[in-house]
């Protein structure tokens, strides 16, 4: 396969589209949850204002070489994961660098900006920190492993490691999709995404006012400005391969906003509902719901 | 600037007889699970010596304007209450005044904020805390000083353990008065500080770097057990 100087340009412009959608979405998403507590919400572009601030502060301090690397490490996650899977099905623009195996090397960057940001997070020597790394790692680890469990019972399904390929095998009509045609993969599959999501109830990791905001506690500035960045590409890279898996991919930059909008509001109506799980309950509750039915997803295929 | 001494008064600061650093903060050799024996010196080895700087702005004007727009817009509250005033800044969050409308949210690590509410009386005790708080926030940062005690000592003027003057020891830029303000007054304040920094005087980290001795010995007069460097960020 030749490489195509021209994917780059293009790349970039997924990048920028999702970046300013990602900021108007997670704005919209807290201005819906701020409704349901009966308040009228942040201003819809308040996110470019807080992220243009940190950027804009003139201090900032360090607390070794990991702290700097952590928040790079969590945004080449984020960023890595949105290159490396087609945001858009059929279209040579914008199909970036997925490539034959690209489903494994998704789950592989999903898990890679945790393990930067634990890093980070760590060498800033905060206890708050470290609860919170502790945390984050067992219940990311634990939420991980039915997203596994779906990933493979749908590449058993399609006999193919290839995102492309599995969206194409979806394409012509919704009952294709995977979600009707192996919907117990799908349903482990979304539980994960819950626990993946950091909104309630699987939010014990950031845990806002109980251990003040858990690993990037001492985290400012322009670090807590990349940080603000991939938060707003992370999840919706990570919902671009839920889409692209399990919901028939989108074939144009529309259909992709709908779908996008409507699988980020399953956790959000999740998380307006349900009050915070601890740590071990979160687990028990990976192992008892979400497990069973990734196995089952696999061994009815 | 001078230390806050008043004429004719003796600087009792010079008087006071040496405190002992207390044991936890006391040089210690430690033993590693491997063997090694490291000195730890917590004094050393958890702060930062370093004085503050002074920032400047440091681009074009228009620049500069920009950024002031965003720091005016976006006010990170650092939630640390003290006095009585603190009640009044929770109905801030609820439905009824909703100040997540004007782009105020309340952070609770002073790293991440940049407005510290100093929301009623200082005890000695918390000036100490406060002011290790406020040399943790990253420049430029704001203080906000709520109610009448923060302006004159207020009801507690003769307290023997309130400061009374906040601005003696952290710089402060606006001051919302009453005993207790309400909320509308603290949404009122906080948009007159949002005019402050848009108009390019909130510079008060500047000021603390500045003055940094004046005030260090503002805060060393009151605070008697200082045992931490003089600053921490
Ligand atoms: S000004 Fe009044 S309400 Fe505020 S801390 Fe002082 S006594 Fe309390």
């Amino acid at each position: 396969m030749t490489f195509e100087w021209m994917k780059i340009p293009f790349a970039l412009l997924t990048l920028f589209i999702v970046v300013n959608y990602g900021l108007l979405l997670t704005a919209l998403m807290q201005k819906i949850a701020a409704r349901v507590g009966g308040r009228y919400g942040i201003p819809i572009y308040q996110n470019y204002i807080d992220l243009l601030k940190n950027y804009a502060l003139r201090s900032a301090i360090t607390h070794g070489f990991m702290f700097y690397l952590g928040p790079v490490f969590r945004l080449t996650g984020g960023v890595g994961l949105l290159l490396f899977v087609p945001t858009i099905y059929g279209s040579a623009m914008f199909s970036n660098m997925s490539f034959a195996g690209d489903l494994i090397l998704a789950l592989y960057f999903i898990f890679f900006g945790s393990l930067g940001m634990a890093l980070g997070a760590g060498e800033s020597g905060h206890p708050y920190s470290a609860i919170g790394v502790s945390r984050g790692l067992s219940q990311v680890t634990m939420a991980e492993l039915p997203l596994a469990l779906a990933v493979f019972a749908i590449a058993v399904q399609y006999q193919t490691l290839s995102i492309t390929e599995i969206v194409a095998a979806q394409q012509g009509g919704f009952l294709h999709w995977t979600l009707f045609t192996n919907p117990l993969a799908v349903i482990a599959a979304m539980l994960s995404f819950l626990g993946s999501m950091m909104r309630p109830p699987f939010d014990v990791v950031l845990a806002p006012q109980e251990i003040p905001i858990g690993p990037p506690t001492e985290y400012h500035s322009a670090y807590l400005a990349l940080m603000q960045t991939n938060r707003v590409i992370f999840p919706i890279a990570k919902i671009v391969i839920f889409m692209n898996l399990f919901f028939g991919g989108a074939s144009n930059w529309p259909v992709f906003f709908v779908k996008v909008f409507a699988i980020y509001m399953v956790s959000v109506l999740v998380g307006v509902v349900f009050p915070r799980f601890r740590v071990e309950q979160s687990i028990r509750w990976f192992m008892v719901w979400a497990v069973p039915i990734g196995i089952a997803a696999i061994l009815i295929v | 600037m001078e230390a806050f001494v008043k004429p004719g008064e003796k600087n009792r600061l010079k008087e006071r007889p040496e405190r002992p650093v207390k044991q936890e903060l006391q040089p210690r050799v430690v033993k590693t699970p491997d063997g090694q024996e490291i000195t730890v010196e917590p004094l050393k080895d958890y702060y930062c010596e370093a004085p503050p700087r002074v920032h400047p702005p440091a681009y074009a004007k228009i620049v500069e304007d920009l950024f002031n727009w965003a720091r005016a817009e976006s006010l990170w509250i650092l939630g640390f209450g003290t006095g009585c005033g603190a009640i009044e800044m929770r109905p801030l969050m609820t439905p009824r005044f909703d100040a997540y409308r004007y782009g105020i949210q309340w952070r609770p690590t002073p790293r991440q904020a940049n407005l510290f509410v100093i929301s009623g009386y200082l005890s000695v005790k918390t000036l100490k805390r406060a002011i290790r708080s406020y040399e943790q926030m990253q420049n430029p940062k704001y203080v906000v000083g709520l109610g009448s005690c923060t302006i004159n000592g207020g009801m507690y003027w003769d307290s023997y353990n309130t400061i009374k003057r906040l601005d003696r020891y952290l710089p402060v830029d606006l001051y919302i008065t009453g005993c207790m303000p309400r909320p509308e007054a603290l949404l009122a304040g906080f948009l007159e500080l949002k005019k402050i920094i848009k108009a390019g005087k909130g510079e008060g980290a500047n000021r603390y770097a500045e003055n940094f001795d004046w005030y260090k010995a503002n805060q060393k007069q009151v605070i008697h057990d200082w045992d931490m460097p003089d600053y921490s960020w």
